[in-house]
């Protein structure tokens, strides 16, 4: 039996027997030490496939329409930053741009490009790097927030114009409970070994 | 399902923070710089610097909320009459407008949040300094709460680039991102950063020490 350890406590172990989707909870600190899927590559490929067709598509589309006494403005994902870059709030553009467009089409984009080989039996340039990095953006993309943002502006604005949802908004919803189930199936533990056998 | 613990000593072993692969550390190379075999991250037995670091971000979080709440985060001009909104009363407008559960979402998000990941993180890195042994299991999912909610502080942020992105019509509606949007943003980014600071295996050292 292979050792784990807690990385909340620092308890190293034998590693458990776990059934497929049960988890490893730590007897010391209740931390989880880790969610089994053995099929993992599967599913998150698939599922990551799906997420990079619609994160093109709220990226490529407006997003909404807002109409004022017969004037129309429209926004797409990308203009928000390119608006605030343009009233010099050049630090919030550049935080809002990495949280919510490069930090998860990063994230995307790494994931295909190290799964998809180890679902071929082979491995990428770079794969132990790139996923790495998927790993250390995790806590800076923050899709789901920017979707409870752009509820409570839709709120805001409500009364004093039409919004006219775009295209890019109904994918953008989808995105988001498949990214979340995207990353509860990735079981890390078992990608890294499958990378560490295709040295 | 719950693993059964073969031991907590475990000075001869060190982790990687990365991929989480446990790697046995030779005697007298306990202070040695090591890397992951795995995923080749430098690995440190404990995060280094950490409570100072954690520190640094707090405070700097801590004097960035004050002007985060008391400057205006954004201007909403409607019909040539422009009108400041800070963080509250963009929550009293959603309560006024009968929105109570959105409101309620805002001033958790924006108000309570911060606060309580200031407060939290400080008791944490207080209670290691003087090497308290008083439940670590609860402080050990305080840490875990603090790093779950505190994401949910961009909220604010994310109304202003909507706002911003949708309203541009001159003098008729218009949207200005204002100071306030920035110590904000600093705020949640200081926030996040002192939770990747601290290393909650520092909560179960005391005990360890007093235990081995
Ligand atoms: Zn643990
Ligand atoms: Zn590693």
């Amino acid at each position: 039996m292979p050792l784990i350890g807690c990385h909340e406590c620092d308890a190293v172990i034998e590693e458990p027997i776990v059934p497929d989707g049960g988890a490893a909870i730590c007897r010391r600190c209740g931390g989880t030490l880790f969610r089994r899927h053995r099929k993992t590559v599967e599913t998150t490929l698939a599922l990551m496939l799906s997420a990079a067709i619609l994160f093109l598509v709220a990226n490529a589309f407006p997003f909404l329409a807002f109409e004022i006494q017969g004037q129309l403005s429209q926004t797409t994902l990308r203009s928000g930053v390119v608006s605030l870059w343009q009233q010099d709030q050049h630090a919030v553009a550049a935080l809002v741009l990495l949280t919510t467009i490069v930090a998860p089409g990063v994230q995307i984009g790494l994931l295909l490009w190290v799964l998809m080989p180890i679902h071929l039996g082979r491995r990428s340039w770079g794969a132990i790097s790139a996923f790495r990095w998927v790993e250390r953006l995790h806590p800076w993309a923050m899709m789901d927030v920017f979707l409870i943002g752009i509820l409570v502006a839709l709120v805001k604005l409500s009364d004093m114009a039409e919004i006219i949802p775009g295209i890019a908004l109904w994918a953008f919803a989808l995105l988001i409970p498949l990214m979340a189930s995207a990353f509860a199936f990735l079981d890390p533990e078992i990608v890294w070994r499958r990378l560490e056998v295709r040295r | 399902m719950t693993a059964s613990l073969a031991s907590f000593t475990n000075r001869p072993h060190a982790q990687c923070e990365v991929c989480n692969l446990v790697m046995s550390v030779p005697r007298g190379l306990e202070a040695a710089p090591l890397a992951c075999s795995r995923c080749h991250a430098a690995v440190h037995r404990r995060k280094p610097e950490s409570l100072s670091r954690t520190w640094a971000f707090v405070i700097a979080a801590a004097i960035c909320y004050v002007p985060a709440n008391l400057y205006p985060i954004m201007t909403v001009t409607r019909f040539g009459r422009p009108e400041s909104n800070t963080i509250l009363s963009g929550v009293v407008f959603l309560f006024e407008h009968g929105m109570w559960p959105l409101a309620l979402i805002v001033f958790v998000a924006s108000v309570v949040v911060p606060l309580l990941k200031l407060v939290g993180l400080v008791g944490l890195v207080v209670s290691v300094q003087r090497r308290s042994r008083w439940r670590p299991r609860d402080r050990a999912s305080l840490y875990r709460a603090v790093e779950a909610v505190g994401r949910w502080s961009m909220v604010d942020i994310y109304v202003v680039t909507v706002l911003v992105a949708l309203v541009h019509l001159g003098s008729l509606a218009s949207v200005e991102a204002e100071a306030g949007a920035f110590f904000f943003g600093a705020v949640v980014v200081l926030t996040l950063l002192a939770s990747q600071s601290f290393d909650p295996r520092l909560i179960w050292d005391a005990i360890e020490a007093d235990d081995g």
